[in-house]
Protein backbone atom coordinates (compact mmCIF):
# COMPACT_ATOMS: atom_id res chain seq x y z
CA UNK A 1 0.00 0.00 0.00
CA UNK A 2 2.63 2.49 1.13
CA UNK A 3 4.86 1.28 -1.66
CA UNK A 4 2.22 1.94 -4.31
CA UNK A 5 1.57 5.43 -2.90
CA UNK A 6 5.30 6.07 -3.06
CA UNK A 7 5.42 4.95 -6.69
CA UNK A 8 2.46 7.17 -7.47
CA UNK A 9 4.16 10.19 -5.84
CA UNK A 10 7.36 9.52 -7.73
CA UNK A 11 5.55 9.24 -11.02
CA UNK A 12 3.60 12.45 -10.59
CA UNK A 13 6.50 14.39 -9.18
CA UNK A 14 8.79 13.55 -12.07
CA UNK A 15 9.81 16.82 -13.75
CA UNK A 16 8.80 15.41 -17.12
CA UNK A 17 5.28 14.58 -15.98
CA UNK A 18 4.98 17.94 -14.23
CA UNK A 19 6.13 19.78 -17.34
CA UNK A 20 3.34 18.29 -19.42
CA UNK A 21 0.62 18.67 -16.82
CA UNK A 22 1.45 22.24 -15.76
CA UNK A 23 1.05 23.51 -19.33
CA UNK A 24 -2.67 22.80 -19.08
CA UNK A 25 -3.09 24.49 -15.69
CA UNK A 26 -1.33 27.80 -16.37
CA UNK A 27 -4.00 29.35 -18.66
CA UNK A 28 -6.74 28.56 -16.11
CA UNK A 29 -4.87 30.19 -13.24
CA UNK A 30 -3.97 33.20 -15.37
CA UNK A 31 -7.50 33.88 -16.58
CA UNK A 32 -9.11 33.35 -13.17
CA UNK A 33 -6.51 35.60 -11.49
CA UNK A 34 -7.31 38.33 -14.00
CA UNK A 35 -11.09 38.02 -13.63
CA UNK A 36 -11.09 37.84 -9.82
CA UNK A 37 -8.53 40.66 -9.65
CA UNK A 38 -10.51 42.99 -11.91
CA UNK A 39 -13.73 42.36 -10.00
CA UNK A 40 -11.91 42.87 -6.69
CA UNK A 41 -10.41 46.14 -7.94
CA UNK A 42 -13.81 47.34 -9.13
CA UNK A 43 -15.40 46.61 -5.76
CA UNK A 44 -12.43 48.00 -3.84
CA UNK A 45 -12.06 51.26 -5.75
CA UNK A 46 -15.67 52.06 -6.74
CA UNK A 47 -18.07 50.24 -4.43
CA UNK A 48 -16.37 50.03 -1.00
CA UNK A 49 -17.35 52.99 1.20
CA UNK A 50 -14.93 55.66 2.40
CA UNK A 51 -13.36 54.87 5.78
CA UNK A 52 -14.64 57.12 8.56
CA UNK A 53 -11.15 57.54 10.07
CA UNK A 54 -8.70 57.16 7.21
CA UNK A 55 -10.74 58.60 4.34
CA UNK A 56 -9.77 57.26 0.90
CA UNK A 57 -6.18 56.43 1.90
CA UNK A 58 -7.33 53.10 3.33
CA UNK A 59 -7.89 51.82 -0.24
CA UNK A 60 -4.21 50.85 -0.21
CA UNK A 61 -5.38 47.95 1.99
CA UNK A 62 -6.69 46.07 -1.06
CA UNK A 63 -3.14 45.53 -2.28
CA UNK A 64 -1.09 45.96 0.88
CA UNK A 65 -2.76 43.19 2.90
CA UNK A 66 -2.95 40.60 0.07
CA UNK A 67 0.72 41.30 -0.74
CA UNK A 68 1.70 40.87 2.91
CA UNK A 69 -0.36 37.67 3.27
CA UNK A 70 1.21 36.29 0.10
CA UNK A 71 4.72 37.12 1.28
CA UNK A 72 4.03 34.82 4.27
CA UNK A 73 2.16 32.17 2.29
CA UNK A 74 4.84 31.89 -0.40
CA UNK A 75 7.49 31.66 2.30
CA UNK A 76 5.67 28.72 3.89
CA UNK A 77 5.38 27.03 0.49
CA UNK A 78 9.12 27.57 0.02
CA UNK A 79 10.03 26.23 3.47
CA UNK A 80 7.71 23.19 3.28
CA UNK A 81 8.83 22.24 -0.24
CA UNK A 82 12.45 22.64 0.86
CA UNK A 83 11.73 20.26 3.73
CA UNK A 84 10.10 17.74 1.38
CA UNK A 85 13.07 18.07 -0.95
CA UNK A 86 15.57 17.49 1.85
CA UNK A 87 13.75 14.62 3.58
CA UNK A 88 12.27 12.66 0.67
CA UNK A 89 14.60 13.95 -2.05
CA UNK A 90 11.76 14.82 -4.37
CA UNK A 91 13.42 17.01 -6.98
CA UNK A 92 10.20 18.72 -8.00
CA UNK A 93 9.81 20.06 -4.43
CA UNK A 94 13.25 21.70 -4.61
CA UNK A 95 12.27 23.22 -7.94
CA UNK A 96 9.05 24.65 -6.48
CA UNK A 97 11.01 26.16 -3.58
CA UNK A 98 13.57 27.77 -5.88
CA UNK A 99 10.79 29.03 -8.17
CA UNK A 100 8.89 30.57 -5.25
CA UNK A 101 11.72 32.69 -3.83
CA UNK A 102 11.74 35.58 -6.34
CA UNK A 103 7.93 35.76 -6.37
CA UNK A 104 7.76 35.82 -2.58
CA UNK A 105 10.47 38.47 -2.48
CA UNK A 106 8.46 40.64 -4.87
CA UNK A 107 5.36 40.32 -2.64
CA UNK A 108 7.36 41.19 0.48
CA UNK A 109 8.81 44.22 -1.30
CA UNK A 110 5.33 45.30 -2.43
CA UNK A 111 3.95 44.88 1.10
CA UNK A 112 6.76 47.01 2.53
CA UNK A 113 6.49 49.84 -0.01
CA UNK A 114 2.69 50.05 -0.04
CA UNK A 115 2.79 49.93 3.76
CA UNK A 116 5.24 52.77 3.74
CA UNK A 117 3.02 54.75 1.34
CA UNK A 118 0.10 54.14 3.68
CA UNK A 119 2.13 54.92 6.80
CA UNK A 120 3.20 58.36 5.64
CA UNK A 121 -0.27 59.99 5.60
CA UNK A 122 -1.56 57.95 8.59
CA UNK A 123 1.41 57.80 10.98
CA UNK A 124 3.37 60.74 9.59
CA UNK A 125 6.42 58.66 8.61
CA UNK A 126 7.36 56.44 5.70
CA UNK A 127 9.23 54.12 8.01
CA UNK A 128 9.41 53.34 11.71
CA UNK A 129 11.49 50.58 13.32
CA UNK A 130 8.38 48.87 14.53
CA UNK A 131 8.23 45.11 15.24
CA UNK A 132 5.85 44.32 12.36
CA UNK A 133 7.76 46.37 9.79
CA UNK A 134 11.17 45.17 10.91
CA UNK A 135 10.19 41.48 10.87
CA UNK A 136 8.69 41.91 7.37
CA UNK A 137 11.95 43.51 6.23
CA UNK A 138 13.82 40.50 7.65
CA UNK A 139 11.48 38.30 5.61
CA UNK A 140 12.59 40.11 2.44
CA UNK A 141 16.23 39.54 3.42
CA UNK A 142 15.51 35.84 4.05
CA UNK A 143 14.21 35.59 0.48
CA UNK A 144 17.36 37.34 -0.76
CA UNK A 145 19.51 35.01 1.33
CA UNK A 146 17.78 31.96 -0.18
CA UNK A 147 18.31 33.29 -3.71
CA UNK A 148 21.95 34.19 -3.01
CA UNK A 149 22.69 30.68 -1.70
CA UNK A 150 20.95 29.14 -4.72
CA UNK A 151 23.07 31.06 -7.19
CA UNK A 152 26.34 30.94 -5.22
CA UNK A 153 26.59 27.15 -4.79
CA UNK A 154 27.55 25.35 -7.98
CA UNK A 155 26.34 21.85 -7.09
CA UNK A 156 22.54 21.88 -7.31
CA UNK A 157 21.89 19.38 -4.52
CA UNK A 158 24.14 21.21 -2.07
CA UNK A 159 22.53 24.51 -3.10
CA UNK A 160 19.06 23.09 -2.42
CA UNK A 161 20.16 21.73 0.95
CA UNK A 162 21.82 24.95 2.13
CA UNK A 163 19.13 27.33 0.92
CA UNK A 164 16.40 24.94 2.08
CA UNK A 165 17.87 24.86 5.57
CA UNK A 166 17.90 28.65 5.66
CA UNK A 167 14.27 28.70 4.55
CA UNK A 168 13.25 26.23 7.28
CA UNK A 169 15.09 28.08 10.05
CA UNK A 170 13.55 31.34 8.82
CA UNK A 171 10.04 30.04 9.59
CA UNK A 172 10.64 31.39 13.12
CA UNK A 173 10.41 34.85 11.59
CA UNK A 174 6.96 34.05 10.14
CA UNK A 175 5.70 33.42 13.68
CA UNK A 176 7.29 36.67 14.82
CA UNK A 177 5.61 38.62 11.99
CA UNK A 178 2.24 37.11 12.82
CA UNK A 179 2.36 37.81 16.56
CA UNK A 180 4.42 41.02 16.38
CA UNK A 181 1.30 43.19 16.74
CA UNK A 182 0.35 41.32 19.94
CA UNK A 183 3.75 40.83 21.56
CA UNK A 184 4.94 44.38 21.15
CA UNK A 185 3.23 47.74 21.33
CA UNK A 186 3.38 48.68 17.70
CA UNK A 187 2.08 51.42 15.48
CA UNK A 188 0.88 48.78 13.08
CA UNK A 189 -2.75 47.91 13.68
CA UNK A 190 -3.70 44.47 14.95
CA UNK A 191 -5.47 41.74 13.02
CA UNK A 192 -8.82 42.76 11.57
CA UNK A 193 -9.61 39.68 9.50
CA UNK A 194 -7.64 36.63 10.68
CA UNK A 195 -8.90 36.28 14.21
CA UNK A 196 -11.37 34.11 16.07
CA UNK A 197 -13.84 36.89 16.69
CA UNK A 198 -15.73 38.03 13.63
CA UNK A 199 -13.73 40.38 11.36
CA UNK A 200 -13.96 44.00 12.53
CA UNK A 201 -14.42 45.32 9.05
CA UNK A 202 -17.35 46.49 6.95
CA UNK A 203 -18.55 43.67 4.69
CA UNK A 204 -18.26 45.94 1.59
CA UNK A 205 -14.57 46.39 2.41
CA UNK A 206 -13.99 42.79 3.46
CA UNK A 207 -15.29 41.21 0.23
CA UNK A 208 -12.96 43.11 -2.16
CA UNK A 209 -10.07 42.46 0.24
CA UNK A 210 -10.71 38.70 0.17
CA UNK A 211 -11.20 38.78 -3.63
CA UNK A 212 -7.87 40.55 -4.08
CA UNK A 213 -6.20 38.03 -1.79
CA UNK A 214 -7.65 35.21 -3.93
CA UNK A 215 -6.49 36.97 -7.12
CA UNK A 216 -2.94 37.27 -5.74
CA UNK A 217 -2.98 33.58 -4.82
CA UNK A 218 -4.15 32.53 -8.31
CA UNK A 219 -1.52 34.81 -9.85
CA UNK A 220 1.17 33.19 -7.72
CA UNK A 221 -0.05 29.75 -8.81
CA UNK A 222 0.32 30.70 -12.48
CA UNK A 223 3.74 32.33 -12.07
CA UNK A 224 5.19 29.60 -9.84
CA UNK A 225 4.18 26.98 -12.42
CA UNK A 226 5.95 28.88 -15.21
CA UNK A 227 9.05 29.31 -13.03
CA UNK A 228 9.05 25.67 -11.90
CA UNK A 229 8.89 24.63 -15.57
CA UNK A 230 11.97 26.77 -16.18
CA UNK A 231 13.74 25.08 -13.25
CA UNK A 232 12.78 21.66 -14.65
CA UNK A 233 14.14 22.51 -18.11
CA UNK A 234 17.37 23.93 -16.72
CA UNK A 235 18.10 21.24 -14.15
CA UNK A 236 17.26 18.41 -16.53
CA UNK A 237 19.06 20.05 -19.47
CA UNK A 238 21.18 16.95 -20.02
CA UNK A 239 18.34 14.47 -19.73
CA UNK A 240 16.61 12.89 -22.65
CA UNK A 241 13.11 14.30 -22.15
CA UNK A 242 14.41 17.89 -22.26
CA UNK A 243 16.61 17.17 -25.28
CA UNK A 244 13.68 15.67 -27.17
CA UNK A 245 11.46 18.56 -26.18
CA UNK A 246 13.98 21.20 -27.29
CA UNK A 247 14.60 19.43 -30.58
CA UNK A 248 10.90 19.64 -31.32
CA UNK A 249 10.79 23.40 -30.71
CA UNK B 1 -18.96 60.67 -7.78
CA UNK B 2 -17.20 61.99 -10.89
CA UNK B 3 -13.84 60.96 -12.33
CA UNK B 4 -11.75 63.91 -11.09
CA UNK B 5 -13.05 63.25 -7.60
CA UNK B 6 -12.16 59.59 -8.04
CA UNK B 7 -8.60 60.35 -9.10
CA UNK B 8 -8.25 62.88 -6.29
CA UNK B 9 -8.81 60.10 -3.70
CA UNK B 10 -9.83 62.57 -1.05
CA UNK B 11 -6.39 64.19 -1.13
CA UNK B 12 -4.48 60.90 -0.88
CA UNK B 13 -4.02 60.52 -4.66
CA UNK B 14 -0.20 60.34 -4.49
CA UNK B 15 -0.12 57.55 -1.90
CA UNK B 16 -2.99 55.51 -3.32
CA UNK B 17 -2.01 55.72 -7.00
CA UNK B 18 1.70 55.20 -6.40
CA UNK B 19 0.77 52.01 -4.52
CA UNK B 20 -1.46 50.78 -7.33
CA UNK B 21 1.08 51.73 -10.01
CA UNK B 22 3.83 49.87 -8.18
CA UNK B 23 1.56 46.82 -7.91
CA UNK B 24 1.11 46.91 -11.69
CA UNK B 25 4.90 47.10 -12.15
CA UNK B 26 5.45 44.12 -9.83
CA UNK B 27 2.74 42.09 -11.59
CA UNK B 28 4.18 42.83 -15.05
CA UNK B 29 7.72 42.05 -13.86
CA UNK B 30 6.50 38.72 -12.45
CA UNK B 31 5.04 37.87 -15.86
CA UNK B 32 7.90 39.08 -18.07
CA UNK B 33 10.85 37.82 -16.04
CA UNK B 34 10.06 34.06 -16.16
CA UNK B 35 9.21 34.30 -19.87
CA UNK B 36 12.62 35.87 -20.61
CA UNK B 37 14.27 33.29 -18.37
CA UNK B 38 12.56 30.52 -20.36
CA UNK B 39 13.86 31.90 -23.66
CA UNK B 40 17.38 32.12 -22.25
CA UNK B 41 17.32 28.54 -20.95
CA UNK B 42 16.01 27.15 -24.25
CA UNK B 43 18.64 29.07 -26.23
CA UNK B 44 21.35 27.78 -23.91
CA UNK B 45 20.26 24.15 -24.29
CA UNK B 46 20.05 24.54 -28.09
CA UNK B 47 23.62 25.87 -28.15
CA UNK B 48 24.78 22.93 -26.03
CA UNK B 49 23.13 20.46 -28.40
CA UNK B 50 24.78 22.12 -31.40
CA UNK B 51 28.20 22.06 -29.73
CA UNK B 52 27.84 18.40 -28.83
CA UNK B 53 26.80 17.50 -32.37
CA UNK B 54 29.89 19.25 -33.77
CA UNK B 55 32.14 17.44 -31.29
CA UNK B 56 30.46 14.15 -32.12
CA UNK B 57 31.04 14.71 -35.87
CA UNK B 58 34.70 15.60 -35.22
CA UNK B 59 35.33 12.46 -33.22
CA UNK B 60 34.02 10.40 -36.12
CA UNK B 61 36.38 11.95 -38.66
Amino acid sequence: MIKSIWHWIQRFSSPKHFYGMSAKLIPWFTVSALLVGLYGLYLGLFVAPTDYQQGESYRIIFIHVPAAWMSLFVYMVMAISSGIGIIWQIRLADMVAAASAPIGASFAFLALVTGSLWGKPMWGAYWVWDARLTSELILLFLYFGYMALQSAIEDQRSADKASGLLAIVGVVNITIIHYSVEWWNTLHQGATVAKFDKPSMHIDMLIPLLLMALAFKLFYAAVVLVRTRNEALYRDRNRRWVRELINEL
Amino acid sequence: MNWSEFFHMGGYAFYVWTSYALTLVIVVANIVSPLLQRRKIIARIKRAIKRENIELAKSHE
